[in-house]
């Protein structure tokens, strides 16, 4: 678990980045702080792993606050994911990969049969091993990125915008793939990003800042949803411009017994199953929010 | 011309450019390596970075005679010495290459730096596994530079009677003979020439990275991959 008790974090010409934010982060789960720029979610991300230290207030993993930790040893400790990946251009993706194990001293030969166990994880094949990051494609650098984050099998992994640079397909398949690599491992993931439907399809719990790191509100996606705390999440999550609230478009025809769903705008959004004019009910458990017998293991974040 | 003379004095013109070589490449190894922690400081603080500049500058306008009679009347040696060349083509190769190694320095990508130190990477490791490579495209084309620089300027030295390749064209000058002169140029820019193909080698054989991007850039081909999975 991470927890942030009043954490401040003003600059030294004076403007506050962060103000007086609390929050606990739940281990094993995926929690996407998601916001505007300049809402300080990268800053309060960067104080898990000392990139920033706060000027006032603690951040404590496992009860342990990380002030007390050399940044250097608590960095290799955690994974860290960003945008544009960050790899090491002049290193071939096996290289990148096992960077921090080799820093940590594990032996080439280990951290090399590591790094291909984790090329397949995150879906790259063997043969781009000897690759530079700029003769692959950017969801291919990403993918690298993810297995470079996850080299030291650390238990948090912070992960930066890591999707926003990429094409809205090969991002939606990496956010699948993000998934589905946390349904196997159940990392505690910290996950910073400006698209709300990124922080809905991933969050367990979304937490929702405004400029200075001012929590709006948190809670699950349903929850917010289905209960805007402000006019600001409303506009934010797209509620108020009728964005979520769907209805059965009436004058589409039915395809089969599938009828076209509108927005509040009247523009279609997608396709509903009404079998004999019935809704059916769906199973409201996303796949990344299934790995509920792992929740109660505190003291492993 | 005396194609002859050539041929009779192959001794003296194979120990001269020996010479040549001796007294050249040190001053341009000690200039680059001394260039790398000045040019780390200039491009992480802006007042360093005017100062070593403006320093630079300076020992770059000290005309070469003035700087070799300076240089043995500072450091208290013999005027003859050809340590003192070796000092002074220092200097001007740092002065030169100070500039270089700042603009190196200054640009490898803020990310790359922020993402080796989000990672874990210590200041030491980073410098040498991170920033010293990634400066190294823009350091070769500096050394470069000064290596030609460095070559053609040593022949000054002859003038206080140091051995080198400009001995012909003291030579030449006084016996008014074409060829010497002839002998020496196309000397020097041999001298010159194969200093710079040493040079590029070690930057490929360093660098590899550096080349493989260049072709990917050139020929988008070599990003395309068979889709993985049915990703890509």
């Amino acid at each position: 678990m991470i927890e942030f008790r009043s954490v401040s974090k003003t600059y030294q010409d004076g403007t506050a980045a962060v103000e007086d934010f609390s929050l606990e982060i739940p281990a094993r789960r995926i929690t996407v702080l998601v916001g505007s720029s300049g809402s300080g979610k990268t800053t309060v991300m960067r104080m898990i792993n000392r990139m920033v230290d706060p000027t006032s207030g603690t951040v404590e993993i496992d009860g342990v606050d990380v002030a007390t930790r050399e940044p250097v040893q608590l960095r290799r400790g955690i994974g860290y994911i960003m945008q544009n990946s960050g790899l090491l251009p002049h290193r071939s993706v096996l290289d990148n990969i096992t960077t921090v194990p080799r820093l940590t001293g594990v032996s080439k030969a280990d951290a090399r049969r590591r790094a291909f166990e984790l090329m397949e994880v995150v879906g790259l094949e063997r043969s781009l091993a000897d690759r530079y990051p700029s003769q692959l494609s950017g969801g291919q650098q990403q993918r690298v990125g993810v297995a470079r984050g996850l080299a030291v099998d650390p238990n948090i992994l912070l992960m930066d915008e890591p999707f926003s640079a990429v094409d809205p397909i090969v991002r939606d398949e990496l956010q699948q793939e993000v998934l589905r690599i946390q349904a196997e491992l159940a990392k505690t993931i910290v996950f910073v990003s400006h698209d709300i439907d990124e922080a809905f399809l991933l969050g367990d719990q979304v937490v929702v800042l405004e400029r200075g790191g001012h929590i709006v509100q948190q809670g699950t996606p349903t929850e917010i949803l289905a209960n805007p705390a402000t006019d600001f999440v409303a506009t934010f999550i797209g509620a108020e411009r009728g964005k979520r609230r769907l209805v059965v478009s009436d004058s589409t025809p039915a395809i089969g017994d599938d009828r076209v769903l509108v927005d509040g705008g009247g523009y279609p959004v997608g396709i509903i199953a009404a079998p004999g004019g019935r809704l059916e009910a769906g199973n409201p458990n996303p796949k990344s929010r299934s790995v509920s017998n792992k929740t109660d293991q505190a003291g492993d974040a | 011309m005396d194609w002859g003379w050539i041929g009779r004095n192959l001794d003296l013109i194979g120990g001269r450019v020996l010479e040549h070589v001796a007294l050249t490449a040190p001053p341009i190894v000690i200039g680059l390596v001394l260039s790398i922690p000045l040019g780390y400081w200039a491009s992480r603080s802006r007042v360093a970075r005017s100062i070593l500049l403006v320093l630079g500058n300076i020992v770059y306008t000290i005309p070469a005679i003035a700087l070799l009679v300076l240089v043995p009347v500072l450091l208290g040696g013999a005027i003859l010495d050809p340590v003192n060349l070796v000092i002074a083509l220092t200097l001007y190769a740092l002065a030169l290459m100070v500039r270089s190694a700042a603009d190196a320095f200054a640009a490898v990508p803020h990310d790359v730096v922020s993402s080796a130190t989000s990672i874990g990477y210590s200041a030491w490791q980073r410098f040498f596994a991170v920033e010293l490579p990634l400066a190294g495209p823009v350091l070769l084309a500096g050394i470069r530079v000064v290596s030609v620089s460095t070559v053609s300027l040593a022949s000054v030295g002859a003038l206080t009677g140091i051995e080198n390749l400009g001995s012909f064209f003291i030579d030449a000058f006084q016996r008014q003979f074409l060829t010497e002169a002839l002998v020496g140029i196309v000397a020097v820019l041999v001298v010159a020439a194969v200093f710079d193909v040493v040079l590029q080698l070690l930057g490929r054989l360093l660098m590899p990275w550096n080349r493989r991007n260049r072709r990917a850039a050139e020929n988008p081909a070599l990003l395309r991959t068979p889709p993985i999975g049915g990703v890509a």
